[in-house]
């Protein structure tokens, strides 16, 4: 075989492959086609490419770039007639395109667990990693270690649900603070997810049982400074960049000083409304300076070491965010309501 | 704490409006929740002046009136009161107001006169007295003038969220004294109206006193902090005057008589709970004493009630009074009471605390013992309460007072190091500052250096017992919001993620792709076998124990939603289970739930009724959910025993099942599956003894198991079809031993695709289909190799479990 055969016969493959894709009308059609020219065991352009070992040598290169010419444009050839096929066999089926989509179940993650996830993010950038404890706890872990004096008006925000002895279901997440100082040497910086527990009926804003996120920060030279920086620029980027925060005095017995964190009212701007009490501000974290008794009690050098804490509900914060009336919704767990926030 | 914005200027001079005195407590002191107008209903009420009166022409006792009000025009009004008078100021409720007694004004007719609104008397605009007739305004205002603005009925309420710590807030002189350091200006007691001079001190004694031949004794076991008390002979028990029915109102109480209404004053003013006693009812002298196992009485609110554990007051027969919470009714001051015994006490807060709880009633006076009532202030509190008693009701102290004292409470004194003040608070507070906050906040400066300064702290104060505590007051009365505000440099933290946190979001991630939703329910059921642990305090019987499982959550969920009428139900909970452990902390597991049941897809046009959720779904869904679970380990679904119908093992510890749910369902309802899995166990028992740390080497996160990538195939696959007849009893997975065990390491996949009984196939068996794909990893598999594996393996199937190849 001479070069000028060889190339006859690309040639006239080339006519004869893109006459017969031209000439399909279905994607089957078209399947066939393919295998006869450019099949990989049995095609027409296979037995070219046999073909093009037999020339001699110094033909080679000239008949291998003919030959690889000739591949690329029955490919292409192919490739466009499958595109056009295939469009006119779903518009064919189309004849109503506005009929709905299949629909398939969609999941979703609990608006509080949504809350949590974002809350955690934020404080993952700032070096924070994620502690969790247990819900049955002691005495001592749930008071006793935090500073709680027995018998003490403290305790009445703290009704207790208890198990049997000093076994109780733990009432906040700061029992965690604890555990974690007595596993962990400072620098220390956690973020506590987790449900807790009070003695409260149900009612539109109160439950039995609700989620709570503690943060902890425990150091050399952390300072109210610290915590006043770290909490503001949370709420600017949990709330938007121009969120303005206020800090006002508090008591809680582990914090000292205490302090609220307010933002302004999400719904009059600051300028007074009936959701703010016409304050202009709404409550959205409680905070302090660890107390030292607490880090005495893990054995720590309250000389030494400072810090600071804080807790919030991210379940108030989800009823907010997405205007959720009342708080038994979220635990009824009706499909319709987790649905909606199905992402 | 209620408190009023006009009984706080009286103590405090200051220009804030409420609303700035609201955002000053706030900014320093203690929250303001919110600021009240105390009279809001009387917002309509205008001044207006009658202009011309005469006598009503059908009627001998009204009178017909010309009104300006303001508002350009007379107004035509009729009145009845006998003392209307031309030229003077009256209160006018014009047409459309409501009255404080709930009537809305209309325009109506009286005797034939049309009347456009109402003069008001005093009673009328519920100001108290008894005034026959119009209340006639001695002020100098123009008619149209708002009533409110013009006379001192406006007091705004302001509503301040005490936090527990802080006893001394409880009170006017409380909020006075924070204000008086906020704003730099004096306090001083309010002037009141006939005050009489003070009254002779009190004799301080210990256990005993005497005071008008009453005798006293106060028993060391109810660990009364302060017991004074004094007798006033001759008071005129009768209506109080307007300026205190008016303080007490302004604070929400309300009036009973003057003598009552004096000690509810001082309660107020002074966060002193006073009490007074008929004398005349009392027989023998006073005894402060626990109750007698089973002593009855009947407290002031007509409740006879069992007062076992309660301190009480009592003369030689009989309980007086409970101490610290409430009077009863045997010695209750009424109108013909001529001599009273006033008490002003400090109890113990402890035992307030256990006599409120026993009885279930809170008061004024017991909130306040529970918190702590200054011992110091006492006798500040008897003499005042004793002057203004005098001062409404009339009267005189019989003798000289007596004052037990208790044990005495050791005074503080602390130290306060000025660079601890940085070192906490981050910003420089200067020692010059420091003094003057302390100093105007009544802490007295004992000695002050450069660096420390000590301070003795005033006996209000029971709450500042350590040097942080002065901390804080430096802190709030400089003003939380002048600390800088910065994310300063910080070392890394030692911690690392909980694993089980990394566990559950992967798990979440998984679940929520598959289309399940998350549910947050309680972990609370009702019915219970011994493994539940129980709740010894329950809301409800039906929130009485603690779950075993999560399943018995979702199920109850999937029922409310069954009764919603929703029957398509995909649920998910990753929470924790709880196993009871005898008297030890029960073991807390965390477990990931899954509910399934209804359609497997939603209904389209292509597909009307899609097919409902099945064993194999729940399946599916087990080893979905179990990868996530164990990530990189090996789990299995083994056959479950009893209702479990696979059970997951891990390295042969079962680690969850997949089960049919037994749901309280419509007849409608599709099938209900359950899967729990065992994520791992919450670690309850304490890190290291109370007091102490114990520092453990690598703990956190371990590294996950990783899944390591083989090379993707390059040569051709061979496959082929494998039709069997098992008998029944011989199960898939023998089969599919048997197969793998005999066609070698070439086999990649092994497909079981149908299953059919019935005609063709013998009864006992029925009939299963297998794809086999082959793979050799370097080189194309011949024919004759497939066929060689394919005889080997059916061999194998007839010698060791009697199956043979279907033929037809």
């Amino acid at each position: 075989m001479t070069l000028d055969q060889f190339q006859q016969d690309i040639d006239r493959l080339r006519a004869e492959a893109i006459s017969a894709f031209e000439m399909v009308s279905t994607a089957e059609e078209l399947e066939a086609a393919r295998i006869q020219f450019l099949g990989d065991r049995s095609g027409q352009l296979r037995s070219i490419q046999q073909a093009l070992g037999a020339l001699p040598k110094e033909e080679k290169p000239a008949a291998g770039r003919a030959f690889n010419e000739i591949k690329q444009a029955l490919t292409d050839a192919h490739e466009s007639r499958l595109r056009a096929v295939s469009r006119a066999r779903v518009e064919a089926a189309l004849e109503d395109p506005t009929m709905p989509a299949r629909r398939v179940w969609r999941g979703a993650k609990h608006p509080v667990t949504l809350v949590i996830d974002e809350v955690a993010e934020i404080f993952r950038e700032l070096g924070f990693t994620i502690a969790l404890g247990p819900q049955v706890e002691t005495e001592w872990y749930n008071f006793g270690a935090l500073g709680f004096p027995a018998n003490h008006p403290a305790m009445d925000m703290h009704d207790t649900l208890y198990v049997h002895g000093d076994v109780l279901l733990r009432t906040h997440t700061s029992p965690v603070q604890i555990r974690t100082l007595q596993k962990y040497p400072p620098p220390i910086r956690i973020l506590a997810p987790g449900d807790v527990f009070r003695r409260d009926f149900f009612d539109a804003s109160h439950a039995p049982m609700f989620a709570q996120v503690e943060g902890l920060c425990i150091d050399e030279g952390i300072s109210f400074v610290d915590l006043k920086g770290m909490l503001s620029n949370f709420a600017r980027r949990l709330l938007g960049p121009r969120t303005k925060t206020r800090f006002r005095p508090s008591y809680f017995p582990f914090t000292e000083p205490s302090a609220e964190m307010d933002v302004q009212c999400q719904i009059c701007k600051g300028a007074g409304c009936a959701v703010c009490k016409g304050t202009g501000w709404a409550e959205i974290l409680g905070s302090g300076m660890v107390h030292p008794a607490v880090l005495t009690n893990v054995g720590l050098d309250a000389e030494k070491y400072t810090g600071w804490a804080f807790g919030m509900g991210p379940g108030r914060i989800a009823m907010q965010r997405y205007d959720i009336p009342d708080i038994r919704l979220l635990y009824d767990s009706d499909v319709r309501f987790l649905e909606q926030l199905a992402e | 704490m209620n408190a009023s914005y006009e009984w706080l200027k009286a103590f405090v001079d200051f220009d804030a409006t409420p609303a700035q005195l609201r955002d000053l407590i706030t900014a320093h002191t203690a929250t303001v929740d919110e600021i009240v107008p105390v009279r809001q209903d009387l917002a309509s009420i205008v001044i207006a002046r009658v202009v011309e009166a005469s006598p009503h022409p059908d009627s001998d006792h009204l009178w017909f009136t010309k009104v300006d009000a303001g508002g350009g025009e007379l107004l035509e009004v009729v009145c009845g009161a006998p003392n209307v008078t031309v030229g003077k100021l009256y209160p006018f409720a014009p047409v459309g107001t409501t009255m404080p007694s709930g009537i809305k004004l209309d325009r109506r007719k009286i005797r034939g006169i049309v009347s456009n609104g109402m003069l008001c008397s005093s009673k009328e605009l519920g100001l108290g007295g008894n005034h026959d007739g119009i209340l006639e305004l001695d002020v100098d205002a123009t008619p149209g003038t708002n009533f409110l603005s013009a006379m001192a009925v406006g007091d705004t309420r302001i509503v301040i969220d005490v936090g527990a710590n802080r006893s001394d807030l409880h009170s006017h002189l409380g909020i006075a004294r924070e204000l008086s350091a906020v704003v730099g200006a004096p306090w001083r007691l309010p002037g009141i109206p006939g005050l009489p001079s003070p009254i002779s001190a009190p004799l301080t004694t210990k256990v005993e006193g005497t005071t008008a031949s009453v005798s006293i004794r106060v028993e060391a076991d109810t660990k009364t902090r302060r017991y004074a008390a004094l007798v006033i002979r001759g008071v005129t028990v009768g209506p109080s005057p307007e300026w205190l029915v008016k303080r007490l109102e302004s604070v929400g109480g309300r009036s009973i008589n003057n003598v009552v209404d004096a000690t509810n004053y001082v309660l107020h003013e002074l966060g002193q709970p006073v009490h007074a006693f008929d004398l005349a009812n009392l027989s023998g002298g006073i005894v402060v004493r626990r109750a007698n196992p089973g002593e009855k009485a009947t407290t002031l609110d007509g409740v006879e009630r069992d007062l076992t554990q309660c301190i009480v007051i009592a003369d030689g027969r009989r309980a007086l009074a409970v101490a610290g919470v409430m009077g009863c009714k045997n010695s209750e001051v009424t109108d013909t009471t001529k001599d009273v015994l006033v008490e002003v006490a400090s109890f113990d807060p402890q035992g307030t605390r256990i006599s409120r709880r026993q009885l279930g009633i809170s008061t004024d006076a017991s909130y306040r013992f529970e918190r702590g009532v200054d011992v110091e202030g006492v006798p500040t509190a008897l003499d005042r309460v004793a002057r203004v008693i005098m001062a409404v009701a009339g009267g005189s102290v019989d003798g000289t007072p007596a004052d037990i004292r208790g044990t005495a409470v050791a005074p503080h004194d602390i130290t306060l190091r000025v660079p601890r003040v940085k070192q906490l608070l981050g910003d420089e507070v200067p020692s010059a500052t420091c003094q003057h906050i302390l100093t105007t906040a009544g802490f007295k400066l004992l000695s002050a250096s450069e660096t420390e300064l000590r301070f003795h702290v005033p006996s209000w104060r029971t709450d500042v017992t350590t040097e942080v505590d002065l901390i804080e007051e430096v802190a709030r009365f400089y003003g939380y919001d002048k600390f800088s505000d910065e994310i300063r440099p910080f070392r890394p933290t030692t911690t690392r993620d909980d694993p089980m946190w990394v566990d559950a979001r992967r798990i979440r991630d998984a679940m929520v792709g598959l289309g399940f939703l998350e549910c947050r329910p309680m972990p609370f059921v009702k019915g219970a076998d011994n493994t539940h642990a129980a709740v010894a305090n329950p809301l409800s019987a039906e929130e009485g124990f603690l779950r075993t499982s999560v399943l018995e959550s979702l199920s109850r969920r999937a029922e409310h939603n069954l009764a919603q009428r929703i029957g398509d139900v995909r649920f998910f909970e990753v929470g924790s289970v709880f196993h009871r452990s005898g008297q030890a902390m029960p073991h807390e597991h965390v477990h990931l739930g899954i509910v399934l049941m209804g359609h497997r897809r939603p209904p389209h046009f292509s597909e009307p009724q899609p097919p409902m959720l099945d064993e194999w779904d729940a399946k599916a869904t087990a080893e979905v959910a179990a990868r996530a679970a164990f990530s990189g380990e090996s789990v299995e679904l083994a056959l479950g025993a009893g209702t479990r119908l696979w059970e997951l093992r891990n390295q042969g510890t079962v680690v969850g099942w997949v089960t049919r749910l037994t749901l309280d369902a419509p007849v409608w309802a599709a099938p209900a599956f359950g899967i729990e899995i065992v994520l791992g166990r919450m670690v309850t028992e304490a890190p290291a003894p109370h007091g102490g740390h114990n520092y453990a080497e690598g703990a956190g996160a371990p590294t996950l198991n990783t899944v390591k990538y083989r090379a993707i195939p390059t040569m051709p696959p061979a496959d082929f079809d494998l039709a069997l007849v098992v008998p029944n009893g011989t199960t898939v997975a023998q089969v599919e031993a048997v197969v793998r065990e005999s066609a070698g390491e070439l086999l990649e996949r092994l497909d079981l695709f149908d299953q059919y009984t019935g005609e063709g196939v013998p009864a006992g068996h029925r009939s299963l289909a297998w794809r086999l794909t082959f793979r050799h990893p370097e080189r194309t598999l011949r024919d004759k190799e497939i066929e060689g594996r394919r005889a080997k393996i059916v061999r194998a199937l007839e010698d060791e479990l009697n199956v043979r190849q279907r033929t037809s």
